[in-house]
């Protein structure tokens, strides 16, 4: 490289401080060529900051794959090849129970999160076994609604709408009974080992995982059972 | 007791594939027991297997691939050969077997080579480019690699017991339906696919995490080197794209397992929605593949021409552009299928447009090259191959594009040519040349040179020979996947494309070799300084191979290549910084948690896909426990103490010393 020596003024005379005078910087000297953009002048982040940061991409993610079912759902929802509809087969006021256990289970998470800061294990074991239960209750009712619809024939087996019914809703209830498996053997977890800031990190993350849920449910709600109930 | 699994799952009556992997099977016994007689299990076991060092786990990637990309090379040379033998003949596969290769070609080449190759460069440079010691989830980072690991054995797994999907890479619906595929090949397939799906996506989340949360002090977005762009886009891509794949494949597993409706012909199914979910994943796939691949060409140009990359802002936004623009066209692989001429033109228009994009780095690396002081090395020689042939595919590709065109050429061989002549020169080149350039990195020895340059030209030239005849007969109206082929018009370019296979084969054994001849000429191949290209990003400026820790102190970073100014420098006499005292250093500790969880994901694969219930509950049931018992470990980290950092760091920067003033003392 420094085989050009001298004063040459040839393209390839690179050198240390080639940066203020090398012809091939096009663009690359532009507004903000002091200091550097973007954030970085820092370095690394902190474990907490990474790990939300990494599980909110992962619930990005997760969020994406029940869009897909969300769209398997919009194209199916007609095809009830001579079967039951929506209108036919959703009862509200069950789903309107089940809105209500899953957003005061988000809730309660929420306060047993605020627990968790002033390091109360009482209530925050409280608050935590509080969302557990609401949870299940609302998996409960989600079971009674499949069971209820596959014996009267109106099962996943019967039409394409009622394939992607099941599959876009049992997702979600999927989610939601991993997520008490989840929340179970954190509570033991925090019990035994008390207040350690990976566990504080784990905690964290169920609650965003709790409330994408909530999220995910909300959409539930309005696509799939009040307009399929008034369609 | 075991479900659906007996004795006739095993193909007695075909004895290519029961050979075959007799042969694999008592290769790996081999290897396995030899390791063993040398007492190298320990060894493997604590570097290796439980390893959650980004570079070893990059490297385990790397082999991965390069084993599968020989699997999926021998069905290419099978499905050639066959192919050309029924011009005269009957050929030696029977359709049923015949259509397991290709489906199986397809499917190793994509997910068992191409991006565990791409992921396993991701994984060995990016923290090392970015100046910092560890992705940000180590431990999730060997999940990664050997759930995909578990997936590549489902796969093999099923060249003996039973088979694999006759479907096609992509296992399109209805035919992939239990009513139209009702062995297991399919559930193969997606069982393989899901567990290294779900390994893909957390390697995804965890380089996205890792560049856009840590980064040496001071780089910003755009002093971030252009391969972790690229692989930012990647990953990006892989977070996006990926969840599709995976509600995808569980509809049709639905479909199989429990009678659902997505996709069948009847009761309302629409096996239309199948090829648009499947294609809403596939094309982005494609970017996902090759987006790396520009990102560490563009490197190598930059180095070998002695040059800072042209235009690097410009190639960032173009990286994005595509990285976006990818997501708007996955009809262009179904024109056929009669969504009209305005959706078809649409996404004609579209399919177009993102050629701008990669024309736009083509002329970067063109730049880049203008003017500089180019060197010949063999990374170089696969760069140059590369941007000519690519270029190629890239054109062919925008033909297709038009719809009127794709109608004639839909399915056709001219398809197959396109594809091969973009991921061939794109992704394996960039694979081969990626593999030679940081080989050095890694093991502190480069590779032999003149083997590496054979294996370049023989690869380049079969690779030539092989898809320009395949162009032509698919303009001639040879359709793909043909069993036979009773057209003797079709032969002479057959006969063309068989030829190239031979010189193929010798490139492949060209890079067996080089390996072999480089491993007994270490010494002599010794990359004493850690810098064997003049490099310019800050991976160089470690030694080679790094230590577990790779910075002693995290570089400061003022400018979009700061181990080039560093090192000019110090050329020119400037003395180093060296630190007066140092800290110690704390790592991740190694973990079996991927290992086991993979194992247990195993299991549940092979059972689901025999319907032995209660082996995959009992696999559940594992690999939950392998979750608790990984949550419940009290240290998750081991200390490197300051005298051992200071150690490493000194001897580094002696030897760095000593280098430069020989540079000096010869210029």
């Amino acid at each position: 490289m420094s085989g050009a020596a001298g004063s040459s003024t040839l393209p390839s005379d690179i050198s240390a401080r080639s940066g203020e005078h090398d012809p091939y910087r096009v663009g690359r000297h532009g507004g903000h060529g002091h200091g550097s953009t973007g954030s970085g002048a820092v370095g690394p982040a902190s474990r907490y900051v990474t790990v939300t940061y990494g599980f909110w991409i992962f619930l990005l993610s997760d969020i994406i794959m029940f869009s897909a079912f969300f769209a398997g759902y919009a194209v199916l929802s007609g095809a009830t090849a001579g079967g039951p509809t929506g209108r036919e087969l959703f009862e509200l006021p069950r789903v309107a129970i089940q809105t209500g256990l899953l957003l005061t289970s988000s809730f309660t998470c929420g306060l047993g999160s605020l627990a968790s800061h002033r390091r109360d294990m009482a209530w925050t074991q409280i608050w935590l076994l509080v969302t557990g239960v609401l949870g299940a209750a609302f998996l409960v009712l989600e079971v009674q609604e499949f069971a209820a619809m596959i014996d009267e024939g109106a099962g996943p087996t019967r039409s394409a709408f009622l394939s992607s019914f099941f599959a876009l809703v049992g997702c979600h209830g999927l989610h939601v009974g991993l997520g008490l498996l989840w929340l179970g053997t954190m509570m033991a977890q925090l019990w035994l080992k008390g207040f350690r800031d990976d566990i504080l990190r784990r905690l964290h993350c169920f609650n965003l995982f709790w409330h994408a849920l909530d999220i995910v449910w909300v959409a539930i709600f309005s696509l799939v059972y009040l307009l399929g109930a008034s369609a | 007791m075991l479900g659906k699994l007996d004795w006739a799952a095993i193909p007695f009556e075909e004895p290519i594939p029961l050979i075959a992997a007799l042969v694999v099977f008592l290769g790996m016994v081999g290897l396995f027991a030899w390791v063993a007689l040398k007492g190298w299990l320990p060894y493997l076991w604590r570097e290796w297997i439980t390893s959650v060092d980004h570079k070893r786990i990059g490297v385990m990637y790397i082999i991965l691939a390069m084993l599968m990309l020989l699997r999926g090379f021998v069905d290419a040379i099978m499905m050639r050969t066959h192919q050309t033998a029924t011009l005269f003949g009957e050929g030696y596969l029977p359709p049923d077997h015949y259509d397991q290769i290709f489906s199986a070609h397809g499917t190793i080449m994509i997910f068992f080579a191409s991006m565990p190759f791409m992921i396993g460069l991701m994984n060995f440079v990016v923290p090392l480019q970015l100046g910092v010691r560890d992705v940000a989830f180590p431990t999730l980072n060997s999940v990664g690699f050997w759930l995909t690991a578990s997936g590549a054995l489902l796969v093999n797994l099923s060249l003996v017991i039973g088979e694999f999907a006759r479907t096609g890479w992509l296992p399109y619906a209805p035919l992939s339906e239990l009513e139209y595929s009702p062995g297991v090949g399919v559930d193969y397939y997606l069982w393989a696919i899901q567990i290294s799906g779900v390994g893909t996506l957390v390697t995804g989340v965890n380089l996205v995490t890792t560049i856009l949360k840590m980064r040496a002090p001071g780089m910003g977005y755009l002093r971030m080197p252009i391969f972790c762009w690229t692989s930012l886009a990647s990953c990006m891509l892989i977070v996006a794209a990926f969840p599709i794949l995976t509600a995808t494949l569980a509809m049709l597993t639905l479909d199989r397992y429990l009678g659902f409706h997505f996709f069948t012909n009847t009761a309302g199914g629409n096996p239309m929605m199948f090829v648009n979910l499947i294609w809403a994943w596939g094309h982005p796939e494609v970017y996902i593949l090759v987006l790396p691949a520009f990102g560490l060409f563009s490197e190598i140009f930059s180095t070998f021409s002695s040059k800072p990359l042209f235009g690097y802002r410009s190639m960032v936004a173009a990286t994005l552009f595509i990285c976006v623009v990818s997501f708007t066209v996955w009809l262009h692989h179904f024109f056929t299928m009669g969504a009209g001429a305005d959706v078809n033109a649409a996404f004609g228009i579209a399919t177009s447009v993102i050629a701008v994009g990669t024309g736009v780095k083509i002329y970067n690396w063109m730049f880049t090259m203008y003017g500089g002081r180019i060197r010949f090395d063999t990374p170089m020689l696969w760069a140059l191959g590369f941007i000519t042939t690519f270029t190629v595919g890239g054109m062919t590709g925008v033909l297709l594009a038009v719809p009127a065109a794709d109608f004639v050429l839909h399915n056709s061989m001219f398809l197959v040519a396109h594809f091969h002549n973009v991921i061939i020169s794109g992704v394996l080149f960039g694979a081969f040349a990626g593999y030679t350039f940081w080989f050095p990195k890694a093991f502190g020895f480069r590779l032999h040179e003149g083997w590496g340059k054979a294996a370049f030209w023989f690869t380049l030239v079969g690779f030539i020979l092989v898809f320009v005849p395949l162009y032509v007969v698919g303009l001639q109206g040879m359709t793909r996947r043909l069993q036979s082929i009773p057209v003797d018009g079709w032969a002479p370019s057959l006969l063309v494309a068989l030829f190239g296979v031979a010189v193929m084969i010798a490139g492949a054994a060209c890079q067996v070799i080089q390996l072999f001849v480089s491993i007994r000429q270490r010494d002599s191949l010794r990359d004493e300084t850690g810098d064997p290209w003049d490099g310019r990003s800050l991976e160089w400026s470690t030694p080679s191979p790094p230590p577990a820790f790779n910075f002693a102190r995290l570089p400061h970073v003022e400018d979009e290549e700061p181990y080039w100014n560093i090192k000019q420098r110090a050329i020119e006499g400037q003395p180093p910084e060296v630190p007066e005292s140092y800290q110690p250093i704390e790592m991740p500790k190694n973990s079996p948690t991927g290992f086991v969880s993979a194992f247990f994901a195993t299991l549940i694969g092979f059972a689901l896909i025999w319907h032995i219930w209660w082996l995959a509950i009992l696999g559940m049931i594992g690999a939950y426990a392998t979750f608790v018992v990984f949550a419940w470990r009290d240290e998750a980290e081991y200390e490197i103490p300051a005298s051992e950092v200071e150690r490493v760091d000194r001897e580094r920067l002696e030897t760095r010393q000593a280098w430069y003033k020989r540079r000096e003392e010869h210029a």
